[in-house]
């Protein structure tokens, strides 16, 4: 296809069309079209749907020009008298055939690009991402490197009561990195109900189905950060869990993975740690307001009739034991999720804490991460599944 | 052709009830098609106003009017109630009324089931509505009600699975009765291929349903099992697969669409030969193409699943079928033009509608072509593209026929005519108003806005709010429909029996109104 | 007003419809309410104590008309029209069904060992049918898959008689032998009750014995949800040949004239029919 031909012309005409729908507006904010591909597969894509946009426009002018023109010469009031046929095998052929061969036309790259899209062979590196409600979790399967990525626009900018920022809804606190031209291949799965990954100037999306692995495949050809957003209902906050790509160079990639590696390693020492009741609280609230707050508010209160409030909880203020099995196994068939593959002991320890001892309960006891992981040994295999 | 005093009545002693209980117990297919088509404008209306409430929120990126839970109530019970409370009802309301009238029936083949497939739709309205004041709300999971986040929710969840198989056992009964009467109750000389083309559309619509919406009821009954009886049909912990659901779920909801499009190319394949002053072109292409696509339909369903990772081989095979429908389509739309092609056209209302959905349910077609082509799906499955799509095939596709198709039978049904001036006011409103709304979700969907969404990122908030601007102005367009049909149904200029110049069949050599009981001797069509 | 006009028979306004519509707003309320653990159920049994009323005066109404001559030949052949695609949306009712049991066995359990994904999410499954999938299996979940060759094949030989039976009940219902029609009907309502009193048995035992649930992972979930409707519908269809053989020893129906019958035989032959499914797929192919 004869891309770079295409694409403007298709951009002017859908421009023109629209142009009079909404006459008096400055054009150049308008985005009419998909987003400027980063990769030969989404290029292919750009075209293909300009080559469809086309084919679809000659033949509307075709069948509505011969309808107007009807409308306006075979009017009655004009003084035209009505003929009677009604049937013309030979026409009837010809109009069942023609599209038919234009369709074939439509598909033959259309077959192309979807062998290419399957081909997930031989990558470059492979990266596991799983969906949750509502972040992404990034497992560089070979390098160790494991992390959750939230949302990181802040919920006052969501309420209105602050100016939004400029990546509103499409910015997280730890993007996916990758190199540029490399070929990634992620593994797509999900911890509790089904989402899509998807990042538009890749051309890349993927439904992420819980219990199984699906995979898909980019190779970005610059660098840059790439937002998009996930594509699948996944509940309430289904619009807050956007997917942000960043590709820089191999050298940066290395870099960035070292850093990764060693925060790693720091974390992990904080599994066997004995924190202070302080330390816990802190900690505790910062996990609780990006991984609990969603469903059961930062106040603790919840949502009376979906969602639990922590305050006054039977089980956050009952046995501690109960407390962390339901934050470790989470509650199948609701919406309460299994933490325990999520976040690190250390982490739930804290965040079991804050709910004892902050959101209005004081009960007075801690939680710490070895309590945590004594616990863990039974959840690992029922974890996965959701349910 | 007034009541026949010369055949036998046998009374049992009942005495024709009156007042409300007329309307509880009729088995009159005139006072059900005006029952159905009264419950459709109702849920229209309820359907709209949650449709409004989505726009409302859109309006402005943030949010401003409801939170994002409440918001996927509203999308849900929006889909699952203009699909099945207003679209599919109204149909049926058209089957009830003309059927009978055009095929030369005394009435339905079976009057009281009949009267029972009517009044369970009130049922399932209610049960529907009813979710809303459930604990947690009403269902948030889309109108296509995927596990696992189906199996997450609450009561509401239960009950609305319960409105969809009465809605199916509904369903049912109508296109059972519906199939009988036209096989069975056609006046004498009326054949098969002299059959009106909306009574061909509807014979194949109800063979649609019965193969597939007992497959719904299978597939909500597992989504029920799952929720509350331990089963794991949707569940990958014990063998099962979500996806599955899926694949259930569109064998029926890819039919489903027809079934809301089939009866509308129907009505227009009436109305355009009335005001063209000419026979339509192609009848016999015409039955054979409204086969094609109800076969098709049957082998197209996972095009709305070229996400879920699939073998290339089925994502190939989906693509080809899907692209093959556009050509029994195409012969539709082709034989449509033709059909005006050199008449005499005159530009009632009706025709206003019916040439507006030829043009604006091309638009649709074209972009359902585009999903259809597996690697630019890829890019637009879930976002605002598809919504454009079939918003484009359903407001402007199966609810301007049925508009159209009110306003051609209103002198038939009510004995009067409707209010010209303000019926063409009412066009020109819709269909503006609808394509403000409308037609930048293409744009909308290709630069990346996801469906579902309560809130988006700032570079779509300028076509968000100039589809908010015209889906106000649409439903509120829909206020003149409403105040012109009351206004026939009180009185006007009094209608002829043929009422349209160019109208020919059955149905226009009864007087207008209808009279109460029609055909109880059988016509004889030659 | 009930009229009998061009030959075809229209029924009065009726209050059954109605009855049944609040029959099954009672039924749709109660077992959402029973379910969620929120009361309910007297709403559900009265929903059903409803619908049976409603069944009852319905059909009694339809047969009264029935006998005293109004059904012509064109309003039988509306009744047939009608019963074949009920019929045939019953056959697509059971199809998702049974394309969920095979989705599940050819698609779904060998994705899950499949090499990727067990590794990654289920470690040490393998998969082979029956089975109650990775993630119970790991959590040890045991079950023993129910044999073909007791009770099922039993209960295949005792419906295929039925549906022999029946239909000498046919023949001597249409050579007027009143007595043959009687005993042919009584023998198919004996074999059905023996089928549905073993079947409890075997769900019976495989719950106390086998293990084998409704939560016995995709082979439970297909187990008995498709011997289940199966089961429901022998059921009713039982109900339906009682109600035509008390009909029958009444002395209705005519050599000539009998819709009523043929309609229940057709259900019978359908619900016989959809059993030889089950056990090649349910019991025998495992
Ligand atoms: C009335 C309802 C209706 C109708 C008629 C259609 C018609 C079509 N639809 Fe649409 N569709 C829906 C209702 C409908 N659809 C709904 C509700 C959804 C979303 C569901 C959800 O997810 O919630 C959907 C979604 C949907 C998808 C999934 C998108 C996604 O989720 O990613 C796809 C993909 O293939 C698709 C394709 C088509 C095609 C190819 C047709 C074809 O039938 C169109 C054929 C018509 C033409 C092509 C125009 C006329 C033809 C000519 C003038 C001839 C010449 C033309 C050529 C040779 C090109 N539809
Ligand atoms: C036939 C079906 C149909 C119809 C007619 C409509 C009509 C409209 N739809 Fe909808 N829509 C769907 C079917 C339909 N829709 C489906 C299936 C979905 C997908 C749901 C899902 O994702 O799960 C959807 C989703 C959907 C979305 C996406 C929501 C999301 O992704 O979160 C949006 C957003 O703008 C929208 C808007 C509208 C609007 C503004 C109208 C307007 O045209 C409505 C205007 C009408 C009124 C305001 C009522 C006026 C009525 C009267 C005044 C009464 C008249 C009375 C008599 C005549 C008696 N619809
Ligand atoms: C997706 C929504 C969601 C998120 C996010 C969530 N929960 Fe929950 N949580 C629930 C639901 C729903 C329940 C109620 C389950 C039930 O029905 O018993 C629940 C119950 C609980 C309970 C028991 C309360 C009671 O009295 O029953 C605790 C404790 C709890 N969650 C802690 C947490 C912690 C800690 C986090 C974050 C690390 C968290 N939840 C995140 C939805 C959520
Ligand atoms: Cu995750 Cu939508
Ligand atoms: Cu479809």
């Amino acid at each position: 296809m004869k891309r770079s031909a295409l694409r403007p012309l298709l951009g002017k005409t859908l421009a023109a069309l629209s142009g009079t729908m909404i006459s008096g507006v400055v054009w150049a904010d308008y985005q009419f079209n998909l987003r400027e591909p980063q990769s030969a597969l989404a290029r292919d894509v750009y075209d293909l749907h300009t080559l469809i946009n086309l084919v679809c426009l000659g033949i509307f002018i075709v069948v509505f020009g011969a309808m107007f023109y009807s409308i306006w010469k075979h009017r009655k009031s004009a003084g035209h008298k009505a003929e009677h046929f009604h049937e013309n095998t030979t026409v009837e052929i010809i109009w069942t055939i023609i599209p038919f061969f234009i369709l074939i036309g439509m598909a033959y790259p259309a077959t192309k690009q979807v062998l290419a899209m399957k081909d997930t062979s031989n990558p470059d590196m492979t990266v596991k991402v799983t969906g949750y409600q509502w972040k992404w979790e990034y497992d560089y399967l070979k390098d160790d490197v494991k992390f959750m990525s939230t949302l990181s626009t802040p919920r006052a900018q969501i309420q209105n009561k602050e100016a939004k920022g400029e990546h509103y809804l499409l910015e997280v606190d730890e993007p996916m990195v990758v190199p540029v031209n490399k070929k990634v291949r992620v593994l797509l799965t999900a911890g509790d109900v089904i989402h899509a990954w998807w990042v538009p100037e890749l051309a890349v999306k993927q439904d992420a189905i819980p219990g199984f692995i699906r995979d898909a495949w980019f190779k970005s050809e610059t660098t840059g950060t790439f937002r998009g957003q996930c594509t699948e209902l996944c509940g309430k906050d289904h619009a807050f869990m956007p997917i942000v790509v960043k590709v820089v160079t191999q050298e940066e990639y290395d870099a960035w993975l070292a850093a990764k590696k060693q925060g790693a390693a720091m974390a992990a020492a904080d599994n066997s740690k004995t924190f202070g009741k302080e330390e816990l609280m802190a900690k505790g609230e910062a996990v609780y307001n990006a991984n609990c707050a969603a469903c059961h508010q930062a106040n603790g209160a919840g949502i009376p009739g979906a969602f639990p409030g922590i305050t006054g909880s039977a089980i956050a203020t009952g046995p501690i034991d109960a407390h962390i099995d339901i934050v470790l196994n989470g509650k199948p068939g609701t919406a309460m999720a299994a933490f325990g593959n999520q976040l690190s002991e250390a982490d739930i320890a804290a965040v079991v804490t804050y709910q004892r001892n902050g959101l209005g309960n004081s009960v007075g006891d801690v939680a710490q991460p070895v309590q945590v992981a004594g616990m863990k040994g039974g959840a690992e295999a029922a974890a996965p599944a959701g349910n | 052709m007034a009541h026949d005093a010369t055949h036998a009545h046998d009374d049992h002693g009942h005495a024709q009830p009156s007042g409300i209980m007329r309307w509880l117990t009729t088995t009159n297919h005139k006072d059900i098609g005006s029952l159905y088509m009264w419950f459709a404008g109702i849920m229209f209306l309820i359907a709209g106003t949650m449709a409004l409430v989505i726009r409302a929120e859109l309006f402005q990126p943030g949010l401003q009017v409801v939170d994002p839970e409440f918001f996927n109530q509203m999308t849900t019970l929006h889909g699952l109630i203009m699909v099945f409370g207003v679209i599919m009802p109204a149909w049926a309301g058209f089957a009830n009324w003309q059927i009978p009238l055009m095929i030369g029936a005394p009435d339905m083949a079976f009057p009281r089931m009949n009267n029972w497939g009517f009044w369970l739709l009130p049922v399932a309205g209610f049960l529907l509505v009813l979710t809303l004041f459930m604990p947690g709300g009403g269902p948030a999971g889309g109108w296509t009600m995927y596990p696992p986040l189906f199996i997450q929710g609450g009561i509401s969840y239960d009950l609305t699975i319960f409105a969809v198989h009465i809605l199916g056992a509904s369903s049912i009964m109508g296109s059972i009765n519906i199939i009988t009467t036209i096989l069975n109750m056609r006046a004498p000389g009326m054949t098969m291929m002299k059959m009106p083309l909306f009574v061909w559309t509807w014979l194949i619509t109800a063979y649609l349903l019965i193969a597939t919406v007992p497959v719904l009821a299978g597939a909500v009954t597992m989504l029920l099992t799952d929720r509350n009886f331990d089963t794991h049909f949707f569940n990958a912990a014990g063998g099962g697969d979500p996806v599955m659901f899926q694949h259930i779920f569109w064998f029926f909801g890819h039919p489903e669409v027809y079934i809301l499009i089939l009866p509308a190319f129907g009505v227009v394949s009436q109305i355009i030969p009335t005001f063209a002053r000419k026979p339509l072109f192609g009848y016999a292409s015409m039955v054979y193409a409204t086969a094609s696509i109800a076969i098709l339909s049957f082998i197209v369903w996972a095009h709305h699943m070229f996400t879920v990772g699939m073998p290339a081989t089925a994502q190939l095979f989906f693509m080809y079928s899907t692209m093959l429908i556009a050509v029994p389509t195409g012969v539709k739309v082709f034989n449509w033009v033709a059909t005006m092609w050199k008449g005499s056209m005159t530009f009632e209302t009706p025709m206003l509608f019916a040439i507006a959905f030829v043009c604006l349910f091309t638009i649709g077609g074209f972009s359902g072509l585009v999903c259809a082509m597996t690697p630019v799906d890829i890019q637009i499955h879930d976002t605002y593209y598809v919504v454009a799509h079939f918003h484009y095939v359903l407001v402007s596709g199966a609810l301007f026929a049925i508009i159209a198709g009110v306003y051609y039978w209103l002198p038939k049904w009510t004995g009067h005519m409707y209010d010209e001036r303000l019926g063409k006011l009412h066009f020109w409103l819709s269909v503006i108003s609808m394509n403000i709304t409308f037609f930048p979700m293409h744009f909308l969907g290709l630069a990346g806005m996801p469906r579902r969404y309560a809130d988006y990122a700032l570079q779509f908030a300028e076509f968000n709010a100039i589809a908010s601007v015209g889906a106000f102005l649409f439903g509120f367009s829909q206020l003149i429909f409403l105040y012109l049909i009351i206004k026939a149904i009180k009185g006007g200029q009094k209608a002829t029996d043929q009422v349209w110049e160019g109208a020919e069949g059955l149905e226009w050599t009864v007087p207008s109104p209808a009279p109460y009981h029609t055909f109880e001797t059988a016509p004889v069509v030659k | 007003m009930a009229s009998q006009t061009g030959g075809y028979y229209l029924p009065a306004p009726s209050h059954w419809p109605i009855v049944g519509s609040v029959a099954l707003t009672l039924m749709a309320l109660g077992a959402t309410f029973m379910i969620n653990g929120v009361g309910g159920g007297w709403m559900l049994w009265a929903g059903l104590a409803v619908l049976a009323f409603m069944l009852f005066g319905w059909f009694g109404t339809v047969i009264r008309e029935s006998e005293s001559g109004k059904h012509n030949r064109q309003v039988d052949l509306s009744f047939r029209w009608a019963m074949s695609w009920f019929i045939f949306s019953e056959v697509m009712f059971f199809a998702a069904f049974f394309g969920a049991l095979f989705y599940m066995r050819v698609l779904s359990v060998p994705w899950l060992g499949e090499a990727d994904t067990m590794e990654q999410l289920w470690s040490g499954y393998t998969a082979t049918w029956p089975t109650a999938g990775p993630g119970l299996t790991a959590d040890g979940y045991q079950f023993t898959p129910m044999g073909a060759w007791g009770i099922p094949a039993i209960n295949t030989l005792l419906l295929l008689t039925s549906g022999a039976t029946v239909t000498w009940a046919h023949w001597g219902l249409k050579k007027n032998n009143r007595s043959q029609l009687v005993w042919g009907l009584f023998l198919t309502v004996a074999l059905g009750l023996a089928f549905m009193g073993l079947q409890v048995y075997e769900y019976i035992h495989a719950y106390n014995d086998l293990g084998l649930t409704l939560g016995a992972g995709a082979y439970g979930a297909t187990f008995f949800m498709l011997t289940g409707f199966h089961g429901f519908h022998v059921t009713v269809g039982t109900l339906m040949l009682i109600v035509i053989l008390g009909r029958s020893i009444k002395g209705h129906f005519t050599a000539e004239h009998h819709f009523g019958f043929e309609g229940v035989a057709w259900y019978w032959h359908f619900v016989d029919v959809v059993w030889l499914g089950l056990f090649i797929f349910v019991y025998w192919l495992i």
